[in-house]
């Protein structure tokens, strides 16, 4: 019997030099930041305030810091298939072998969706979404934290198959019978599927947590047609959330039950049905788009409203829109696969379906531009990335409304059109609206406001890098170009190919602008300082606190009496009218221990997933045992808050009262 | 600007579209009117689609904070008319490609024959990892990763797969459809013109995958006969054992005809999918015997 299952030293491939130096630049990255932690003596501060933080202010950049990490990750991955499909032309290979170049796309899709646009929308909503309610916490801070480190272990589990083993040869989706054990014996599937099993069952918790806070916790008097459209967008989103992941992870589990017990669920033997996968897939994947989208119309609608100071025009359309876009997200999936061959009453159905989808999309850049009539739009870099957003998704909206058209999609379906499209909405929409999100409430998170010049510079390179990019893409697939082609004989699609490749390089500078932006924003901290916690002169409740807000963001629940409750108080605060808010007298708030758990339990999650691709099954045993006793050892808690003493509250209050007071 | 050089691009994307054998330069009645749905659903969308971004770029610019001949309405918030008019215009363009796409998943629907005097060639089409097995059943005879249709005649395609799903794919000859292990799918085409079109598999089946082409030489009916005795004369014969030899795994596969085909063998893969592996019961059979 061999203790470590499936394991040797042949699962690193030390033949592979692309691999190994991509792994060693991996680890010397890892290496070179753990020890600067290890010798500049961080790592109690580090585990006091960042690891066992359950504050949701901190729990949200650390996602935000994950996905921007995993970024650079995805896009490692994009600039190598963009060199490989500009050189493979003709009779060349290019300098990716097939089973390498089939790991880097599935890897590419899988990390950029899952690790990188996700976590980046729900760290944003971990950092406002509280405040801009007017509560100190999310529901279950725990939780939160056990969320966050259970989506680290997916993303460390993923990570881990560069240099062990492989990662899935079968794309972003898994289809079978390609997925199962009969065409992917390796582990590279087993990776996939336990990174993302592990990391949804984070996304689903952190599901449940928001619509709990969203519906139970909001300051007194936000009912919820005075909330900001982000909670309202934030709210969508997590119902999607709870609605659609348990369907992957049951579709996972079957999957897995296949490839580990000689289930047939989806094998061809058996009786078992590809198709049900399909379709269960995407019955997850179409909520998905939206659970990646929404969060981001969210972003707009504050940034838009903010910077033209104006409120938002037709919010309660605006909500009806984002709710009914949560509903019908439900009912389009099948516009995924009408070459299935279904009749044509089903296709019929879910293209018209998907079309309806387009009409609240539709009302909303409308609302976006007229809530920018009659206002004073200030052209910074977050409105900046808005605009940009406004023009390339009504583009990526077109192009997919195009391919609801069942005929359509019989001749575009999985080209390079459909690639160019769900790219043109997922970076015109998610990415950019990410980025907006980013540089909104940065100063928020951390007192200075970023660069204007290098964020501009930065926009500037995305936005004609993502043409660039990707326009010649729609036209590659008109030619016939499907996706995922390691190499091509039409040598006619090259040029478009090279161009195509230059886009991404174009990218690749706008990333460079963004780090370089980060630290001269960082080295020049000082001359950046918010001092009032207000930098845009924004409207919602996040901007009456201090930048960075205090542990408990609050010392005293604000009373909400209108929408844009702070822009309200500003306005009868300019007019000299009495400010009721600060009546009260301070009192003690408890607020929720840091705690362990979070990160104790990822570890032992990233210990049974590692164990359960290569069939260690001692391991998983003990793995599973761990996070038990973690679990228990949580259950039986006697102290779970510390009071934090009215003196130091009245203290933060007063020193930020001083200075955002004019 | 930047919608300037969309449409240069979408301009340029027609043109080296059009002389590039894609999908807008077809040569069947299928992808003919499937080119025309594309053009008409783009032509409604482009109708609202650019005034939108022309009048997003126009009123952001218009109302900077620096303009200060542009009117500042600080709690303009709200106009039934205007709310009124944002749900109706995407609504109006919705009802229009809504019913574009209604009735051209009907017209197009894969299943449908298409209406012609000339009776329909069967084709069965089977993919393999990784080259795609054409058998004619009419004729007897089959060809590997070469499919040889007659001009004008519509082409009645049965479908599935070995094993992965892949998609049969002639962007010039319209409508691509799965192919599945179990399953049989159903695809009409027809060529109108004689030339040589580039077929390929569009689903993702693999290592083997980019090479999964296959070519399409649409000939006249008297051409088509000549290649059809000229198959019967030479080539192998494709039963079940030569079938489980076809059936695993090569890459690149250059084409070529089968004199003659097993009768049932389509139904044979399509009720045991991976007769290479584990035989069917009737392939089994005779290969059996073939072995001894």
């Amino acid at each position: 019997m061999n203790l470590l299952g499936k394991l040797s030293w042949s699962a690193i491939p030390f033949d592979q030099p692309i691999i190994m130096g991509a792994s060693a630049l991996m680890i010397l990255g890892v290496g070179l930041v753990l020890s600067w932690v290890t010798l500049r003596g961080y790592w109690p501060y580090l585990w006091r305030e960042w690891l066992t933080s359950v504050d949701h202010k901190r729990i949200g950049v650390m996602y935000c810091v994950l996905a921007l990490l995993m970024l650079l990750r995805g896009f490692a991955d994009a600039i190598m298939m963009r060199a490989q499909q500009a050189v493979a032309a003709g009779g060349a290979q290019g300098y990716l072998p097939p089973e390498h170049f089939d790991q880097i796309f599935s890897a590419h899709g899988t990390i950029m969706i899952f690790f990188m646009a996700m976590p980046f929308m729900i760290g944003l909503m971990n950092f406002a979404v509280p405040l801009q309610l007017g509560v100190r916490d999310v529901a279950f801070p725990t939780l939160n934290s056990v969320s966050l480190w259970l989506t680290a272990s997916g993303i460390l589990l993923t990570n881990i198959s560069l240099v062990v083993g492989e990662f899935a040869k079968t794309g972003w989706v898994a289809y079978p019978p390609l997925s199962e054990l009969q065409y992917s014996p390796g582990v590279g599937v087993d990776y996939y599927l336990w990174a993302l099993q592990i990391s949804g069952l984070g996304t689903l918790l952190t599901g449940i947590n928001f619509v709990t806070t969203i519906l139970k916790m909001r300051a007194p008097g936000m009912g919820y047609m005075r909330m900001p459209v982000f909670c309202w967008t934030a709210l969508a989103t997590n119902l999607l959330i709870v609605a659609a992941f348990p369907v992957l992870t049951a579709t996972f589990a079957m999957l897995l039950l296949d490839r580990y017990l000689g289930f047939h669920f989806f094998t061809f033997e058996g009786q078992g049905n590809q198709m049900m996968y399909v379709n269960l897939f995407w019955v997850w994947g179409h909520p998905e788009v939206y659970i990646l989208v929404l969060p981001a119309f969210g972003v707009f609608s504050e940034v838009i409203s903010t910077f033209s100071g104006k409120p938002l025009f037709g919010y309660r359309s605006m909500v009806a829109a984002t709710m009914a876009i949560c509903v019908l997200s439900f009912l389009v999936w099948l516009h995924h696969f009408f070459t299935m061959g279904a009749g044509a009453d089903v296709n019929g159905f879910f293209g018209v379906m998907t079309m309806i989808i387009a009409v609240p999309t539709g009302v909303k850049v409308f609302n976006w531009l007229f809530t920018m009539w009659g206002g004073r739009v200030r052209f910074t870099v977050p409105i900046l990335w808005s605009l940009g957003f406004m023009v390339t998704f009504v583009i990526g909206g077109m192009t997919g409304v195009l391919l609801a058209v069942p005929p359509a999609d019989f001749q575009l379906h999985n080209s390079l059109f459909l690639v160019a499209h769900f790219h043109n909405v997922i970076i015109g929409g998610t990415v950019f609206g990410a980025m907006a999100g980013y540089t909104y409430w940065f100063p928020k998170a951390f007192g200075f406001t970023l660069d204007e010049r290098w964020g501009k510079a930065s926009f500037w390179c995305w936005l004609t890098g993502f043409y660039l990019a990707f326009m010649p893409l729609y036209v590659l697939g008109l030619m016939g170009m499907t996706r995922r082609m390691q190499h091509y004989d039409d040598p006619s699609w090259r040029p478009w190919l090279i161009l195509a490749a230059l886009g991404a390089l174009v990218i690749m500078v706008g990333i460079a602008c963004q780090i370089v932006q980060l630290v001269v924003s960082i080295r020049t901290r000082n001359e950046r300082r918010d001092a009032t916690g207000d930098p845009w002169n924004g409207r919602t409740l996040e901007w009456a606190t201090p930048s960075p807000p205090p542990a408990w963001n609050f010392p005293l629940l604000p009373h909400v009496s209108g929408m844009d409750a702070f822009w309200t108080w500003k306005e009868s605060a300019r007019a000299k009218q009495p400010v009721a808010k600060d009546a009260r007298d301070y009192e003690a708030i408890e607020m929720p221990k840091n705690s362990a758990t979070g990160f104790v339990t990822a570890f032992f999650a990233v210990v049974t997933g590692f164990a359960l691709i290569w069939h260690i099954w001692w391991m998983a045993a003990l793995g599973v045992f761990g996070a038990f006793v973690t679990f228990l050892v949580f259950a039986f808690r006697e102290h779970d808050e510390v009071e934090i003493p009215a003196r130091v509250i009245a203290q933060a209050a007063g020193a930020h009262q001083a200075e955002a007071v004019p | 600007m930047r919608y300037g050089v969309l449409a240069l691009i979408l301009v340029g994307a027609m043109a080296f579209g059009g002389c590039s054998q894609g999908v807008l330069d077809p040569r069947g009645p299928i992808a003919s009117a499937e080119r025309q749905i594309l053009f008409n659903s783009l032509g409604i969308m482009l109708a609202i689609v650019i005034p939108t971004i022309v009048a997003t770029l126009g009123v952001a610019y218009w109302f900077r904070s620096t303009n200060r001949r542009a009117i500042y309405l600080p709690d303009f918030e709200y106009s039934g008319r205007l709310e009124l008019l944002v749900w109706s215009i995407p609504a109006m363009t919705v009802l229009l490609v809504g019913g574009v796409a209604w009735v051209g998943a009907h017209d197009l629907d894969p299943h449908k024959p298409i209406s012609s005097a000339v009776k329909p060639l069967t084709v069965q089409v089977v993919s393999l990892d990784w080259k795609w097995l054409f058998i004619y059943p009419e004729q007897g005879i089959a060809s590997v990763n070469h499919l040889t249709v007659p001009v004008g005649t519509p082409i009645s395609f049965d479908l599935t797969s070995s094993g992965v799903m892949n998609s049969f794919f002639v962007p010039q000859l319209g409508s691509q459809i799965y192919t599945m292990a179990g399953m049989a799918t159903h695809l009409q085409l027809q060529a109108d013109h004689p030339g040589t079109y580039p077929g390929l598999s569009a689903n993702f089946s693999g290592d083997g995958f980019a090479d999964m082409r296959f070519t399409v030489d649409a000939v006249p009916a008297d051409q088509f006969a000549q290649w059809v005795t000229a198959a019967h004369n030479s080539g192998p014969v494709l039963d079940a054992a030569t079938y489980a030899d076809l059936a695993k795994p090569s890459k690149a596969v250059a084409a070529f005809t089968y004199r003659s085909v097993a009768r049932g063998l389509f139904n044979g893969i399509l009720s045991s999918p991976s007769a290479a592996n584990e035989a069917s019961p009737l392939i089994r059979s005779t290969s059996q015997r073939a072995d001894k």
